[in-house]
């Protein structure tokens, strides 16, 4: 779908999203020096006020002071399954595009097998298992995550295989390991790079969709999502505890997507629409 | 078309090979993880003797495989019920809801989409798809409480929580349909203004028919077909879906006995909950394959 110029405010947007949100992941708990853990009792359940912005939880710990410190969650879970998923994915997905032949049938029919299970629902059975813990939820990720780059990359490399510089590359005897890393790889990054955005976005939704079902990130450990658990019981009393951790959710995941899609405006403007919800 | 068919068999077979080896993924011994670490030695052992625990891998793959050919799950270690029939009796909750969230979403989609094509670059367009992008990146465990705040708590007019009539589906309902229907718009609007540009609405409109009309009377009907497919294709993310609304709001489904059969760690049930919602995905992605071809000739499984 060809846009006109009006989609660089929103890529902008979603640039500027991401970038505070890292910023204030990175250096907002030093900045704020409010403890998340300081337990404050007798003002537990406490709405907004000028002291505590966003008020304080069903212990009396400061929500803002929260959110900061699980931005840092939210963050590195989606890096880590992300970066993990896309490195596993481009090895394997190059590998089968290039060789095709027996490797190609068996990353296709695994990648098939984990497709047709919905996405959350695998890492569900996985966490359930497993146990609910922050390294189970990103090995769960992980193990969903890596699919849909493997496909996306093989796909690419079966276009890129066949274009000239890369039989000019192949003619002149460069060894395949050289093929694939100095010519084939660097042609699928844009895509790659467009995936990888959208995928942190969706990584970020996954662990906290996990943490609100109390198979993610256990407490006290600040996640979003196990925030918005705990809100739950106090959505009559003290609404603010649900209101705020799924705005910051939305918010961040927003700003992904944005810069996701600006992106592939951007680089890739032939990439079709369709993606794994 | 036989090909297609005959391609989900070696798929349905890994689900159930991956549903079988969930249990062998647990930590350390099985039966000693479902009974808890203070369960007596003696409790440990019988119940790695009913789940056959005890015997070569290989068997007990073969005695899953052939106890799920005639619709055995096995024993919920709870209820000591069939784990099928616990099943049974919950689906239709869950499709209830399923199919509701799948109609709030039509039904919200294809206006909006409609409109943002017809009236493509003006400020309706941009206010529906800013609401689109919106929709998509609200998570439903966020949607539902505060829907349930405002028109459960605040004003009153729906019930917070369980299965009831209609009025108790509402809320479920939306906050499960809206991230799809936020997707299924723009779907509509990119179909809608593709299929706007082809030879035949184009020879309409030049004879005369108003945009409009050109819209309602001829593109519409086409454009759908690919709305259609996403929204089959959907149905695997919406009975996920399931499983977070169901516990926000209590409705008595797959989903909902899926986390708490985790909770008990009655693994024979989470089994049966996992592998039912897999196959049922995995049902219903080769129907919209199959009737995408039947809507389209052009496309064709050879």
């Amino acid at each position: 779908m060809a846009r006109s110029a009006d989609s660089l405010p929103v890529t902008r947007a979603g640039a500027a999203i991401v970038v505070v949100t890292v910023l204030a992941a990175v250096i907002g708990p030093a900045i704020v020096g409010v403890d998340p853990a300081f337990q404050d009792l007798p003002l537990r359940l406490e709405g907004p006020s000028p002291a505590h912005w966003l008020g304080l939880d069903e212990l009396g710990r400061d929500i803002f002071a929260r959110l900061l410190v699980g931005a840092r969650i939210s963050l590195l879970v989606g890096a880590v399954v992300v970066g993990t998923s896309a490195t596993i994915g481009t090895l394997l997905g190059s590998i089968a595009g290039y060789y095709g032949g027996i490797v190609d049938d068996v990353v296709s029919r695994v990648s098939d097998i984990l497709m047709a299970f919905p996405g959350l629902l695998l890492a569900i059975a996985v966490v359930a298992v497993l146990g609910p813990s922050l390294t189970n939820v990103v090995l769960a990720l992980t193990l969903i995550g890596w699919v849909s780059y493997a496909r996306l990359i093989r796909g690419q490399v079966l276009r890129v295989r066949e274009l000239e510089y890369v039989q000019a590359a192949r003619a002149l005897g460069a060894a395949t390991p050289r093929i694939l890393a100095r010519h084939i790889v660097p042609a699928t990054l844009p895509a790659l790079i467009v995936q990888a955005t959208l995928g942190m976005g969706g990584a970020i939704l996954a662990e906290a969709s996990l943490s609100f079902l109390g198979l993610g990130v256990q407490p006290p450990t600040p996640s979003w999502g196990t925030m918005l658990n705990y809100g739950r019981s106090h959505l009559l009393d003290a609404p603010h505890l649900t209101i705020f951790p799924g705005l910051a959710i939305a918010v961040l995941v927003l700003g992904f997507n944005f810069l996701g899609d600006g992106l592939r405006d951007a680089l890739d403007p032939t990439m079709s629409q369709g993606r794994r919800g | 078309m036989a090909r297609r068919v005959a391609l989900t068999i070696p798929v349905l077979l890994g689900v159930a090979t991956l549903v079988f080896l969930l249990i062998h993924l647990i930590p350390g011994d099985p039966a000693q993880a479902m009974l808890g670490e203070a369960a007596p030695q003696a409790d440990v052992d019988a119940l790695r003797a009913q789940l056959k625990l005890d015997r070569p891998l290989l068997e007990q793959y073969v005695n899953f495989l052939g106890a799920l050919l005639r619709g055995d799950l096995g024993t919920s270690l709870r209820t000591r019920t069939s784990v099928t029939a616990q099943i049974a009796e919950r689906i239709p909750a869950t499709f209830e809801l399923a199919f509701a969230a799948m109609f709030v979403a039509m039904m919200v989609a294809v206006p909006l989409g409609i409109a943002a094509a017809a009236w493509r670059g003006s400020f309706v367009d941009h206010a529906a798809m800013a609401v689109a992008m919106g929709g998509m990146a609200i998570p439903n465990f966020w949607l539902g409480p505060l829907l349930a705040i405002v028109f459960a708590v605040e004003l009153g007019w729906l019930p917070v929580s369980g299965r009831g009539g209609i009025d108790h589906l509402v809320l479920p309902a939306v906050s499960l349909g809206l991230a799809l229907a936020a997707m299924l718009a723009r779907m509509t609007r990119a179909s809608l203004l593709e299929e706007l540009r082809e030879p035949y609405v184009r020879a309409a409109r030049a004879r005369g028919i108003s945009r409009a009309r050109a819209v309602i009377a001829h593109a519409f009907r086409n454009s759908l077909i690919p709305v259609v497919t996403i929204l089959g294709l959907q149905f695997g993310a919406v009975l996920t879906g399931t499983v977070i609304t169901e516990t926000i709001f209590s409705w008595p489904g797959i989903g909902r006995l899926l986390i708490q059969s985790i909770g008990f760690r009655d693994y024979p049930l989470v089994q049966g909950c996992i592998l039912l919602i897999a196959v049922t995905y995995v049902a219903v992605n080769l129907l919209t394959d199959l009737a995408y071809g039947w809507l389209d000739p052009r496309i064709r499984y050879q």
